[in-house]
């Protein structure tokens, strides 16, 4: 099964990744043979087996107090960060 | 009866009034600066892992029982996944196909006086996205990332509302409801509580939903009544028209008053939900929900209920005051104090009371101060007693509101006991008829109205503290002769 | 492959806080060292709870120092049939094979067991992986940190040239596989089956661990692959994981020790034991290293 030139394109989108002309059927073809590969799963007999989200079985999620634990440290977290105003992140604009 | 027919529901989320975030230990708190309240997690920086929040769970927990819904025993945490740049880390932490509220119902109260079960399909838990400033930053916008983090509640209605009334009317019970649980502050200007709605129309009698647009971001209620309204119109022309509604997320612009098309967002949002493997199923116990059960205050509809039956109140004296839990109790203080005046406490509370707080700005926790009910309770009592009329507690109220002071001191200081002394009453009368020999014999020729004068006069010569019934009983004696 | 002993802990045994996070359930920090011994010191140090971390298991770690001599008489390995097969490389074999038997000169007994689904390790890698990584390298934006392109034109383009500068080719062909499997149309046909496959390899190996103490079997198919060899089918390079894939995607713990050479190439033979029995496999990987002595041997030309 092979992917087309508009849906690697469109999954480029989604992931946000710029692809070059010349990368696209790089993907295609890459892509396919992954598509190919995995469609073995299709045969296994999954009919009533749950999905394993989590390899541990039977764990449930810790829930944490409602604490206050952090203090304000922009300045050592916004000294690494691209493009920063009056402590904002700045992006280009964004119209609404 | 009108051709179409509107259906509307309606998402709203409530932010959760937990001290930290829902995944982090950073602070809630609104309007700190920029990006001080936003540590590792709520910045996705990698390596970063989220960790429940307990009250958060607890809080949700609190909502749906309050709304009779089903609390799942097991709940799952999903992404879902675009990128925004108030989205850190390019998902949102939410709940999509196991969320941990299903299926409750709120009744709400229509203008006519009736009442109305709007459903609602379920309530799930999420976290909140930071903020983009666009305002004085020429070509850029500006993240503030404070808010990214904060626990929400959604809320799902069904598509249960008919007109814009009701919409509003279910969200301000929600409003009211959840500022009685403790969960949400409910403040909309600062954007603790926010809805989008889901405005459709049809033909009267179809049976099938016409097609929807969603207006997102109504942060008041006037603005949501209008905007439903400016909607609901927009695509009955629209279709009257030959045109079709597209299904998209518009946005309310309040100077204009009307709702307009979001600049798309690409891809019709393919959110490719699946279950965030960093965070383990959320597992509740009966023990668990049954606790949180037992700590369930007394719920609007139960109080308003108990109103009527308790304190012999109208339905709607016993909805306006039962609001908010504040104002509940603030009046069922004042009953204490003059249990035999339910009614006129419920007036006066209803009244003057919410007059003054409404007039300089002040909620009832601050009220509270400026007239505790023990004081409103106090004064109320000498209307009871006939110590002062009505009209005369009114101006007792006012320094006693701007004073502090307690009721008995004001009417002392001021001298505004009210006279019940027939005799002297009588007196004034007399001096009040004889001034007046024109207005007398036109009263006894048949000018009814003129009773009206009279009783103003003596009042001004009373300086207004003639108990009004005797005048009235001792007017009506002598005037007729 | 390399020659050295490598260690992968049980899902949730060891934090990933603070670790690049690329598939969730999958990620579990490890150790390679020169020996289990050299592991179990690490491992002992690097084990334990993490409130930080949602997945991390709070369960006492032990010393697997001071267990490491234990002695293996009556230990029961189980043969992986399903790795013993035709993609198996004959020297491979042969060198697996030897070290199989210095286990049983040690006192254990060795049997078949057959894991049918283990087989469709890879392919359940090969979209479950993809698609944690695809959401969990989201964050990299050029927004808060990391490389920005220059001159971003608009939003989008900050977003895509970012991206595409910044991730290198095998990382952004996991991206975008990960996309696809989970985007609309495709989740139930791919990531939903990816993981109910996966139920089915864990429970092939629960039912093992029944009649078992141990698994064994190669690490590899074949002997390690010159750099640049195979980068061009995607598909050759990810079935060498054939063998340790399965591992992974139950969150058992697995050791890989060398047991000898093909070609003057190290061959690996891996241990897999049921969750949290790190101290037991640490110590079958030691006694294999007590009594031969291919885990200090180098090819000529390295010594």
């Amino acid at each position: 099964m092979s992917l087309t030139r508009e849906q690697i394109a469109s999954i480029a989108a989604l992931a946000r990744l710029e692809l070059t002309p010349a990368e696209i059927p790089v993907y295609q073809q890459t892509l396919s043979r992954i598509v190919d590969f995995i469609g073995a799963l299709e045969r296994a007999p999954t009919a009533d087996v749950a999905p394993m989200a989590h390899p541990l079985p039977g764990l449930s999620q810790r829930l944490r107090p409602d604490v206050v634990t952090e203090v304000d440290r922009h300045e050592a977290y916004q000294s690494n960060a691209p493009q920063v105003a009056a402590s904002l992140y700045l992006v280009p604009k964004v119209i609404e | 009866m009108s051709a179409w027919e509107t259906v509307i529901g309606l998402e709203i989320h409530a932010q959760l009034a937990t001290r930290s975030k829902i995944f982090s230990g950073s602070a809630t708190t609104y309007g700190a600066p920029p990006n001080a309240q936003a540590n590792l997690v709520d910045l996705g920086y990698p390596g970063v892992l989220p960790v429940l929040n307990a009250e958060a769970v607890r809080m949700a927990v609190k909502l749906g029982l309050a709304i009779s819904a089903r609390i799942a025993p097991r709940s799952v945490f999903a992404r879902k996944n675009y990128f925004y740049p108030d989205l850190p880390k390019g998902y949102q932490i939410s709940q999509y196909e196991l969320p941990i509220v299903a299926g409750g119902v709120l009744d709400i109260q229509l203008e006519d006086g009736s009442s109305k079960r709007v459903g609602i399909t379920r309530a799930h838990l999420e976290e909140d996205a930071g903020k983009s400033l666009h305002e004085g930053l020429p070509g850029v916008t500006g993240i503030d990332l404070n808010r990214a983090g904060t626990p929400l509640v959604e809320i799902v209605s069904e598509p249960d509302m008919r007109s814009a009334k009701e919409a509003v009317a279910y969200m301000k019970k929600v409003h009211t409801l959840v500022r009685y649980l403790e969960i949400c502050d409910g403040n909309m200007q600062e954007g603790s509580f926010r809805c989008d709605a889901n405005v459709s129309v049809r033909k009267s009698g179809a049976d099938k939903f016409g097609t929807r647009a969603e207006i997102k971001n109504l942060n008041s209620f006037r603005y949501i009544e209008r905007a439903i309204n400016y909607e609901v119109q927009r695509q009955i022309e629209l279709i009257e028209s030959g045109g079709k509604v597209v299904q998209e997320t518009r946005l309310y612009d309040p100077d204009k008053g009307e709702t307009r098309s979001m600049r798309s967002k690409e891809e019709a949002n393919d959110y490719r939900y699946f279950p965030d493997p960093d965070l383990l199923p959320v597992v509740l116990e009966e023990k668990f929900i049954e606790s949180v059960r037992a700590s369930l205050p007394e719920l609007p509809d139960q109080k308003a209920a108990r109103f009527v039956s308790q304190y012999a109140l109208s339905a709607y004296d016993a909805g306006v005051l039962t609001a908010s839990r504040e104002l509940a109790d603030y009046y069922e203080n004042v009953v204490r104090e003059v249990p035999q005046e339910p009614k006129l406490a419920a007036n006066w509370v209803m009244g003057e009371f919410a007059a003054a707080l409404n007039k300089d700005g002040l909620d009832v926790t601050s009220a509270r101060g400026k007239v505790p009910p023990q004081n409103l309770g106090g004064l109320l009592l000498r209307i009871s007693d006939q110590t002062v009329s009505g009209n005369v507690a009114k101006v007792v109220f006012a320094t006693m509101w701007s004073s502090g002071a307690l009721a008995d001191t004001v009417i002392a200081e001021q001298g505004l006991k009210q006279i019940t002394d027939a005799a002297a009453i009588e007196r004034v009368i007399d001096e009040v008829m004889a001034k007046s020999p024109g207005q007398l014999a036109d009263y006894r020729a048949g000018k009814d109205k003129l009773f009206g004068f009279f009783v103003g006069q003596v009042m001004k010569a009373t300086g207004g503290k003639a108990n009004p019934a005797q005048v009235n009983e001792l007017l009506l004696r002598k005037l007729r002769g | 492959m390399c020659g050295i002993t490598g260690l992968k802990p049980t899902y949730g045994r060891v934090s990933r806080y603070g670790m690049i996070a690329f598939a969730s359930s999958l990620d579990q920090a490890g150790v390679l060292t020169a020996g289990a011994a050299d592991a179990a010191l690490m491992l002992r140090e690097m084990a334990g709870f993490d409130a930080n971390d949602s997945t991390s298991v709070d369960t006492p770690v032990p010393d697997y120092v001071a267990t490491l001599e234990q002695p293996l008489a009556g230990l029961k390995i189980g043969l992986l049939q399903e790795f013993f097969d035709k993609g198996l490389d004959p020297e491979n074999e042969r060198r697996v094979r030897e070290a199989l038997q210095v286990y049983e000169q040690l006192g254990a007994k060795l049997t078949v067991v057959s894991l049918p689904n283990l087989p469709l390790s890879v392919p359940v890698y090969y979209v479950v992986a993809p698609a944690e990584c695809s959401s969990n390298l989201a964050r990299f934006d050029g927004v808060r940190f990391g490389h920005r392109c220059e001159n971003p034109r608009d939003l989008t383009d900050l977003y895509r040239r970012s991206r595409g500068e910044g991730f290198g080719a095998e990382v952004k062909r996991r991206i975008m596989t990960g996309t696809y499997v989970l985007s609309a149309g495709y989740y139930d046909a791919y990531y939903l089956k990816a993981q109910r496959v996966r139920q089915l390899i864990s429970a092939d190996f629960g039912r093992a661990f029944k009649d078992v103490d141990v698994l064994m079997g190669p690490t590899t198919p074949t002997p390690a692959f010159a750099i640049g060899a195979k980068t061009a089918d995607p598909i050759t390079m990810y079935l060498n994981d054939i063998y340790t894939i399965g591992a992974n995607l139950a969150g058992l713990p697995a050791v890989s020790i060398p047991c000898g050479f093909v070609q003057d190439l190290p061959v690996g033979l891996q241990i897999v034991g049921p969750h949290f029995s790190e101290a037991r496999i640490l110590a079958v990987a030691h006694a294999l290293q007590r009594a031969t002595d291919w885990h200090t041997r180098l090819p000529p030309g390295y010594a």
